[in-house]
């Protein structure tokens, strides 16, 4: 009897559906710290053994295939091989920053997954507890703002190894991290003005309201894909690192576990750009068609359907990265910068103005956003993608006539190649001075 | 001003950066998805040679467990690399026998002369390529070793037979 007030006194203080608080708090927090940090760091020591899989496979390969089996030991060998690896510090290089800036590159690419929510709340005798290791308020904001930190990393990498290809690197790195920023923080505002939100939370509860963003906000995803791929310095945009160019780049003087931590704060940004994507425009860990799971009240088993969904989903987002490095070559340098400033930045200005005049439409002619159509089309949803759509298909049509990308073999007008040709003919031009 | 560069004035489908790159993303996953690698998995998948391939020499025993060889000397002779090294001995009943018969493969060219040119059908090449060692000196093979070697040797080139048919 004792027992059983006990067990009531606790369920009056504790109510599994209300958010957790006080010291169970600060321990669940601690807890998915470490199970968050663990999880990431093997899920990128795997994704290196992914990634030499796909391209192998892609190149009609086996890929590694000799430690354990077939080649699932592979992460451990080579973490092991780096470990024993000799460091070494070149004579010439600023060693204070040297050692400094595999650090700051490593660290903000972890801590942008603290506010990315991975599952449904898990509802516990202490409470709901959120899954996400913080729920920030400003949850985009913050990871605008680390997302931004990386670069230093990579500048600092590049000028103190005193090695012109790797200040080289690290000077592209930073043109091509500010000027893709503009437009993925210009492409994500159409999220917020969908959400009403920054928190990231709310942004995955508005997308199971309302469906997802990837559709109503088509070109904003597009931006957001392409500027993601710059910002996490992959191929077509790894232009930092340039093997052919620049001889790794930015981590040419690295060694032993220092080149470790560039390689796994590229794969952990890898994998938080994919995070990013899933919640931004593929509800997150919403599971499509099935509203029950992803709303309240919470179980256990909800929590780990979403987990999966958010899983297979970033997992999606990883595979198209490794998809799309071993399938196009890298830009040219004037081709990154024409792309982000004459052809991302006006796209990404004009699709804010027309989807901000949109939803301001929408409002005004009283369409509510959780409407539905027919009981299963999101009114507001659909109407917003197929003004999507239209919209895509005109940029397509129109920037893919040659220009989209400043080709090596430009479309020139008549009167122009007839000048080059006549140059051609003159045979080579004078040298200046001459 | 280096405008020395030939231009070309092509079709919108040969400048279009989005078709091909749909167009190679899509040759890519078809090739993702082909079960048909081309690596050979070398240790356990191992390349068929030909019955004339000229490998590491094996020294042919008769019925006795002897090596053939009677130590004529006419393969140090023809030897181009000059790689075999042939001290001839004599038994009491007149017989002679290599004392000392190396070859050294890494000196070897592996023209198969020597398996040519014995008249007694002792020295042969054969069809095995897998020798390594973890020093130079591994690499003289004595007659010992040489009689040791139990691989399929080499058929040499057939006039009659040109083809290898």
């Amino acid at each position: 009897m004792n027992t059983y007030a006990a067990l009531m006194l606790f369920q009056h203080a504790y109510d599994p559906q209300a958010p957790v608080h006080g010291a169970p708090w600060l321990w669940f927090s601690i807890i998915k710290i470490l199970v968050v940090f663990t999880v990431l760091m093997v899920t990128i020591a795997y994704l290196t053994l992914a990634e030499r899989k796909i391209s192998a496979w892609i190149q009609d390969r086996h890929g590694p295939n000799r430690v354990g089996p077939r080649g699932l030991a592979q992460p451990l060998a080579d973490g092991l091989k780096n470990i024993m690896k000799e460091e070494t510090y070149p004579s010439a290089a600023y060693s204070p920053l040297f050692i400094l800036a595999p650090v700051m590159s490593f660290i903000p690419a972890l801590i942008t997954f603290a506010v990315i929510p991975f599952a449904a709340p898990l509802p516990t005798p202490w409470g709901l507890v959120d899954m996400s290791i913080a729920d920030l308020p400003v949850g985009f904001l913050y990871i605008l703002a680390i997302a931004s930190l990386g670069v230093y990393g990579i500048v600092l990498a590049g000028w103190s190894s005193n090695n012109k290809y790797a200040l080289l690197g690290g000077l592209r790195s930073s043109a091509q991290m500010v000027s893709y920023e503009v437009s993925m923080g210009l492409a994500v505002v159409a999220v917020l003005l969908l959400s009403g939100n920054v928190s990231l939370s709310s942004i995955v509860a508005s997308q199971v309201a309302t469906g997802w963003y990837f559709f109503p906000l088509l070109i904003g995803f597009f931006l957001f894909l392409v500027a993601a791929f710059a910002e996490t310095n992959r191929l077509p945009f790894d232009l930092p690192e340039a093997e052919s160019e620049l001889i790794a780049g930015y981590h040419t003087e690295y060694s032993s576990m220092k080149f470790s931590m560039f390689f796994i704060a590229e794969y952990s940004n890898m994998t938080t750009a994919s995070a990013r994507l899933t919640t931004l425009f593929f509800g997150g860990w919403a599971v499509p068609f099935w509203t029950t799971v992803d709303t309240a009240p919470w179980h256990w088993w909800k929590t780990v359907i979403t987990l999966v969904c958010f899983m297979i989903k970033t997992g999606f987002f990883l595979f198209l990265y490794m998809w799309i490095r071993w399938t196009l070559p890298r830009f040219r340098y004037d081709q990154l910068m024409s792309v982000g400033w004459k052809v991302m930045l006006p796209i990404a200005l004009c699709y804010l103005v027309v989807m901000a005049g949109a939803i301001l439409a929408l409002d005004a002619a009283g369409v509510a956003p959780s409407a539905r159509f027919g009981d299963f089309v999101p009114t507001y949803w659909a109407i917003l993608g197929v003004l999507n759509i239209v919209l895509a298909v005109l940029v397509f049509v129109v920037l893919d006539r040659g220009r989209l990308v400043s080709p090596a073999s430009a479309r020139v007008g008549p009167s122009e190649l007839a000048e080059l040709r006549a140059m051609a003919t003159r045979g080579p031009a004078p040298a200046q001075g001459d | 001003m280096a405008i020395q560069v030939k231009v070309l004035e092509r079709p919108i489908r040969q400048t279009s950066y989005v078709r091909a790159m749909l167009k190679g993303m899509a040759i890519t996953f078809k090739h993702l998805t082909n079960p048909h690698k081309v690596t050979w998995q070398y240790p356990e998948q191992k390349w068929d040679l030909s019955p004339r391939w000229r490998g590491t020499h094996r020294m042919l025993t008769d019925e006795n467990g002897k090596a053939k060889c009677v130590a004529c000397g006419l393969c140090p002779q023809i030897c181009p690399a000059n790689c075999i090294k042939l001290v001839p001995g004599e038994d009491e009943e007149g017989n002679r026998y290599p004392l000392v018969y190396e070859i050294d493969e890494f000196r070897c060219i592996f023209c198969g002369y020597c398996q040519e040119v014995c008249p007694e059908e002792a020295i042969h090449v054969g069809r095995h390529y897998e020798n390594s060692e973890y020093s130079r000196a591994g690499f003289v093979y004595d007659l010992e070793r040489l009689m040791a070697q139990t691989h399929p040797v080499c058929e040499m080139w057939d006039p009659a037979d040109p083809r290898g048919e």
